[in-house]
């Protein structure tokens, strides 16, 4: 069994001028030690993905179908307490995006990173103990636990804030944009401490970046998002090697090059669907250069070789 | 990518400096502390040529969106000279105001009076970084095009100003004009935006656009569109381009030229492909090693960093070359290297050209040793606060 399944999630937010479907029947999975990246542009649910994962959707969005099951627990089955008591944080957590400048500013750094293992049962002094050594994990000296917030630099507050994701533990860390406010060289020291996590505490990470580069850094997997859907999943081999879904492959050929000849870019005309109101069938084909007839209905997701999805009718055999 | 034959030089700043004085209090100014300054752009110099693209880069806070405002005089400008070659018309306003360009036709718009820098406004224009916060929420797109048109005097009747709107809206790709022209900025998506910045700036046919970040806001499917269109324009109308990024890659597909700018100085300068391929300076090294490029191996190998620490205040600037606390370079060769010892920390290296159209401030080229010993090139040792 795995770590993480989810299966045909929806997330849906009912506003006064309509229903947007931002994540609209995803399914995935995760396993122990795994890490998987998820990119997507703006506006593709992934950051609704991962706040139903947490349970976290903010109103007037909620989860209206599909299970989100970790050790086969359906959390979404789960009342609001529970989900608090054992999953939120115990079992996984997630660096928010932009949270570095969430840092309560009246609060010394320590006192913020040992609130939650205070609710969870921790003496004070334990916790203590614990953030120092967290923050020894991701770092820092410990001296910073005295610190407040406008002390730190980016980098630093952001260290803070991945410290704070592992307090209790979690099997699973979600990293939502981890990078994007930051400087290259920091953008790159931060993303060295997470592989380092990933590989000292065997520890599960879901990355979610706009970043095909970012991405590459830490993920295992990748799943490509496009208007609420998975169009394409693979291990980051396949998805870079062998693009399958037209998205992808215009996804990859959009972004410049450090290195190698210089090929005139791609674009994709147009722009993503109204998730209130997505075209019928794929709902990138009125984007696509390739679309045909049979892209008026939905695709399914299609195991094309071993490992390696991809939502189009291209790979469908007909 | 589409590379084009230069043109003449248009541009020419020398020694630009800005810096923002910081207050002090007031026991401060009774006991006669000296000021401070936040040195955001501290003497940097580089020339423009017609339909060039040049471009700054660097991280946030080095002060390459300073300089960029800075030739629209945006914000208060230190010391330093800016020599332009206006266009002819602009020329004529210009001399019927007072002023009188040199034999070759350049004003220096650094020390004109407000006045008379404002027909110069026409010919230096920006596109900013955020589409959704640059465009007048209240005003449709052709009244903010219009605007421009009414205020540098272009166009006699408003039919006649809506059609130069209408022509503009076809050459950034919003077509067709007349459905774009009476929407509001909120209908439109990230990308519509940011190409009605673009048909702002250049409704009035400037000679120089400074593009800051124009892309890093929209999503990477559509970048590559805008920047068509930008190098679509610099054919169509010989526009030259001061593009500020801090994405590398972008500068290699788009620039001619690039400078990487480190804490207010230009650190090195050169052809756009070679430094990116051949990086001369420790600090050009360290930034593209730091960057992901989308490969899956990258997840295997931590990334080597060629650099240590964090960026200093831009206020107490380090002395010497002001690069030596983070430089790996300094400290693996200060030991084996007398030279490297005594000047990286004392003595500000100077830009020089070290291969042909390749300039670099850094004491590991012997050229740059050469320049300081024999005193060609100024010995102060870093910014005075």
């Amino acid at each position: 069994m795995a770590l993480l399944e989810v299966e045909n999630l929806k997330t849906y937010f009912y506003t006064l001028r309509g229903v947007v479907r931002a994540v609209d029947g995803v399914s995935l999975t995760l396993e122990k030690g795994e890490t998987l990246g998820i990119v997507g542009e703006s506006g593709c649910g992934k950051s609704t993905l991962a706040w139903s994962l947490l349970r976290l959707v903010p109103p007037p969005g909620r989860i209206v179908d599909g299970s989100i099951r970790i050790d086969g627990q359906d959390i979404t089955k789960m009342s609001e307490s529970e989900v608090r008591r054992k999953i939120r944080w115990r079992r996984i957590s997630m660096i928010f995006q932009g949270a570095m400048n969430a840092l309560n500013p009246v609060y010394k750094v320590g006192e913020q990173i040992i609130e939650p293992m205070l609710l969870h049962g921790y003496s004070k002094k334990e916790a203590m103990e614990k953030a120092a050594e967290l923050i020894k994990a991701v770092g820092l000296p410990t001296s910073i636990l005295d610190r407040y917030p406008h002390e730190l630099s980016g980098g630093q507050k952001q260290r803070v804030v991945i410290a704070m994701s592992l307090v209790l533990d979690p099997d699973i860390v979600i990293a939502d944009e981890p990078t994007t406010a930051l400087d290259v060289v920091v953008q790159a020291q931060i993303l060295n401490l997470m592989k380092k996590l990933h590989w000292e505490r065997k520890m599960s990470i879901i990355l979610i970046t706009h970043d095909l580069g970012v991405v590459t850094e830490l993920s295992e997997k990748i799943a490509v998002m496009y208007a609420g859907k998975i169009v394409e999943f693979g291990t980051a081999d396949q998805i870079f090697q062998n693009p399958l879904h037209p998205y992808t492959q215009a996804l990859i050929r959009a972004v410049p090059r450090l290195k190698g000849d210089i090929h005139k870019l791609e674009y994709i005309p147009g722009s993503p669907p109204d998730l209130r109101n997505p075209p019928p069938g794929c709902r990138f084909a009125p984007r696509c250069k390739m679309a045909f007839e049979m892209c008026d209905k939905e695709p399914p997701l299609i195991e094309h070789e071993k490992g390696h999805y991809v939502a189009c009718w291209l790979y469908a055999k007909r | 990518m589409y590379r084009v034959e230069l043109g003449e030089e248009i541009l020419k700043v020398q020694d630009l400096k800005v810096w923002f004085p910081l207050k002090r209090g007031v026991i401060g100014t009774i006991l006669g502390k000296p000021r401070l300054f936040v040195h955001a752009v501290d003497g940097i110099s580089f020339n423009l040529r017609r339909r060039e693209i040049f471009c700054l880069v660097g991280e946030s806070g080095c002060g390459k969106t300073t300089t960029g405002k800075a030739l629209l005089r945006l914000v208060p400008i230190y010391s330093g000279k800016a020599y332009f070659k206006p266009r002819k018309e602009t020329l004529a306003k210009l001399e019927n105001m007072g002023v009188t360009p040199d034999e070759n036709g350049f004003v220096e718009i650094f020390g004109l009076p407000e006045k008379k820098f404002k027909p110069l406004r026409r010919d230096i224009q920006m596109i900013y970084q955020d589409p959704y916060g640059s465009l007048n929420p209240r005003f449709r797109i052709k009244d903010i095009l219009e605007e421009v048109l009414i205020v540098h005097k272009i166009g006699e009747t408003k039919e006649e100003r809506l059609d130069i709107i209408e022509r503009v809206l076809e050459m950034v790709k919003l077509t067709p004009p007349s459905e774009f022209i009476n929407r509001f900025p909120h209908q439109l998506s990230g990308g519509q935006r940011q190409r009605v910045a673009i048909a702002r700036a250049i409704i009035a046919n400037p000679s120089i656009i400074v593009a800051d970040e124009p892309v890093s806001m929209l999503d990477v499917s559509i970048r590559a569109e805008i920047l068509e269109v930008l190098l679509n324009l610099r054919k169509l109308l010989d526009t030259s381009y001061i593009f500020i990024t801090h994405d590398l890659a972008i500068a290699r597909y788009i620039c001619d030229r690039i400078a990487v700018m480190y804490l207010g100085k230009i650190v090195e300068l050169g052809d756009a492909r070679d430094v990116i391929a051949d990086p001369l300076h420790p600090y050009t090294e360290a930034l593209i090693a730091a960057i992901p490029d989308p490969d899956p191996e990258n997840r295997k190998k931590l990334r080597d960093l060629k650099i240590k620490g964090e960026v200093p205040s831009p206020i107490f600037i380090p002395p010497g070359c002001r690069f030596h606390p983070r430089c790996v370079y300094y400290d693996q060769a200060k030991e084996r290297d007398r030279d490297i010892r005594d000047l990286c920390p004392s003595v500000e290296p100077p830009l020089a050209e070290v291969k042909p159209g390749r300039y670099v401030a850094c004491y590991k080229h012997e050229i740059v040793r050469q320049l300081v010993k024999s005193g060609v090139a100024p010995t102060q040792t870093g910014s005075s606060q």
